[in-house]
């Protein structure tokens, strides 16, 4: 297997992009990367997607985009893990550098929320989960993660008010990012203020709605040596139930256990070397969890890492550097690698007044569903 | 909800048919192909008594397609007494006085109607275990 380089990064703000349509949005981000790469094609596209035919009724994405970014020709498909397709597609792109079957391959995450209204992104969103048997009862994705909120609060012995400093933490990062989709800051009051969506997740514990894409170049680590931004040192996929009731303890996300375990044992390292980790905060919930199950915090002890300051840029393990999902924004399917390019940023200190000092290893971690899919990646600086 | 995939699952829905693995003895609901304990082929039906108690809760303001004339209304996490949890509607019950641990009893209601001339869900919720009175 050949070692596989980050080349080139692009992304859009993120945001609701009334006057572009997805082709257009995708594009952007595909220009921007290959113009960031300084190449003028490539060897294979791989879209991450998750809604495109529930909101756009617009599926084939790879050669839609392939071809409205003048890559006629080329290899094209979209790869799809609910909220982790973004992730997903860079895992077929690492494969396939990896493998030597391309040498040059673009990764582009792309999401077009706003054509849609509420209630039909509601329900699309529900595609996540299990439709015979959570979603025909009425629940909502939402209503997935209230479901363990609650029950990590009643287990734990934890207030809704201790979750505040996840969404804290994520909008002061996001004041410095232009292109995150908030650009105000949250208040501990505010948060304790925000509107129930469904007990105990407030408005303030939620990912906002929106469109976005963002794009990363792959190649051969051997052939571009002088052209690398960030190594990729591991690349770990793991998958539990769809239906949260089936899961061996709703509390621990089994996925991201083993997915964050596989990925520590690909790069050699434990989570002590990890330097910023861009994980999945859809919701405050999920930032808890996944702390948790990646190994920065005992079971029941996550939360505590929002109340203590060690989340922040200088703490001790910085996340959702430029924003996270709850303020640069989750644009679902584009989400996954929104994180790899912010950790390519922060590798090669690019991240503005949001740069972690001396980071030379990022972990990113992208979840689908409530915990189903989860893919985590390890970069590391040149 | 189609009517074939209705029709399909409508003896888990109206009746908690479940299985039973016949290696390691755990208790499937709904039932599948694979034991998810054990990974092994081989069950058989049992029906489950409908008793159980809250796991979990919320309560929805935002419902889901089909189901934005019935909010706000109380979801669950059911932990059925022979193990299994379900994802299920609490009724009969109002929202301020659901408690985690609290004892719940299978009933059968309407989930949703697809329009007014659409078909009707049925399916199982729960509500509170009626005391009864030692009269
Ligand atoms: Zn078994």
């Amino acid at each position: 297997m050949r070692e596989v380089a980050i080349i080139g990064i692009g992304q859009t703000p993120v945001g609701e992009h009334w006057e572009k349509s997805l082709r257009h949005l995708a594009h952007d981000a595909i220009g921007a990367a290959m113009r960031d790469a300084g190449i003028e094609t490539a060897d294979a596209l791989y879209v991450g997607n998750m809604l495109s035919g529930e909101l756009n009724g617009q599926e084939h994405l790879g050669a839609l985009i392939a071809d409205f970014s003048g890559l006629r020709g080329i290899e094209a498909m979209k790869v799809e893990a609910a909220c982790g397709s973004g992730a997903a597609a860079l895992r077929v792109g690492i494969m396939s550098v990896a493998s030597g079957l391309n040498d040059i391959v673009l990764v582009c995450g792309i999401e077009k929320m706003t054509d849609a209204p509420g209630h039909v992104t509601t329900s699309a969103l529900a595609t996540a989960a299990d439709q015979e048997y959570e979603v025909s009862q009425g629940i909502s994705f939402v209503g997935l993660n209230a479901l363990l909120m609650r029950r990590y609060m009643h287990e734990y012995g934890v207030s809704k008010e201790a979750f505040a400093g996840f969404t804290v933490n994520a909008h002061r990062n996001a004041l410095t990012n232009p292109n995150a989709m908030f650009h105000s800051a949250v208040s501990e009051a505010a948060y304790a203020r925000a509107g129930m969506i469904a007990d105990p997740i407030n408005l303030l514990d939620s990912s906002p709605v929106c469109d976005g894409a963002a794009c990363v170049v792959l190649a051969p680590a051997d052939r571009y040596r002088s052209r690398t931004q960030a190594r990729i040192l591991a690349s770990a996929v793991a998958i539990d139930s769809l239906a949260v009731h089936d899961r061996r303890d709703p509390l621990v996300l089994d996925a991201a256990v083993i997915s964050s375990q596989k990925a520590y044992a690909q790069a050699r390292l434990t989570p002590v070397d990890i330097h910023l980790f861009e994980l999945h905060d859809a919701f405050s919930i999920m930032s808890a969890l996944s702390l948790e199950a990646a190994g920065f915090a005992p079971r029941g002890a996550g939360v505590q890492l929002a109340q203590h300051g060690e989340i922040s840029l200088t703490g001790r393990i910085p996340i959702s550097t430029m924003g996270g999902l709850k303020a640069r924004g989750h644009p679902v399917g584009a989400t996954g690698v929104y994180q790899v390019v912010e950790a390519v940023m922060q590798l090669t200190g690019r991240a503005g007044p949001n740069q972690v000092g001396g980071a030379t290893v990022a972990m990113t971690q992208n979840i689908g569903g409530s915990g189903a899919t989860v893919i985590t990646h390890i970069l590391g600086a040149v | 909800m189609s009517i074939p995939r209705n029709w399909r699952t409508r003896q888990q829905r109206y009746s908690l048919k479940a299985e039973v693995c016949d290696n390691c003895g755990k208790t499937i609901f709904p039932p599948r192909d694979v034991c998810p304990h054990c990974a092994r082929e081989r069950q058989h039906w049992t029906t489950l008594s409908g008793l159980g108690e809250v796991y979990s809760f919320t309560t929805m303001y935002n419902a889901p397609t089909g189901f934005e004339e019935y909010a706000p209304y109380t979801m669950a996490l059911v932990k059925l007494n022979e193990g299994p949890l379900v994802t299920a509607q609490l009724t009969d019950v109002d929202a301020g006085e659901v408690r985690i641990g609290m004892p719940v009893e299978m009933v059968t209601r309407k989930l949703m109607q697809d329009g007014d001339e659409g078909q009707i869900l049925y399916g199982y919720k729960f509500r509170p275990v009626l005391q009864r009175t030692s009269a």
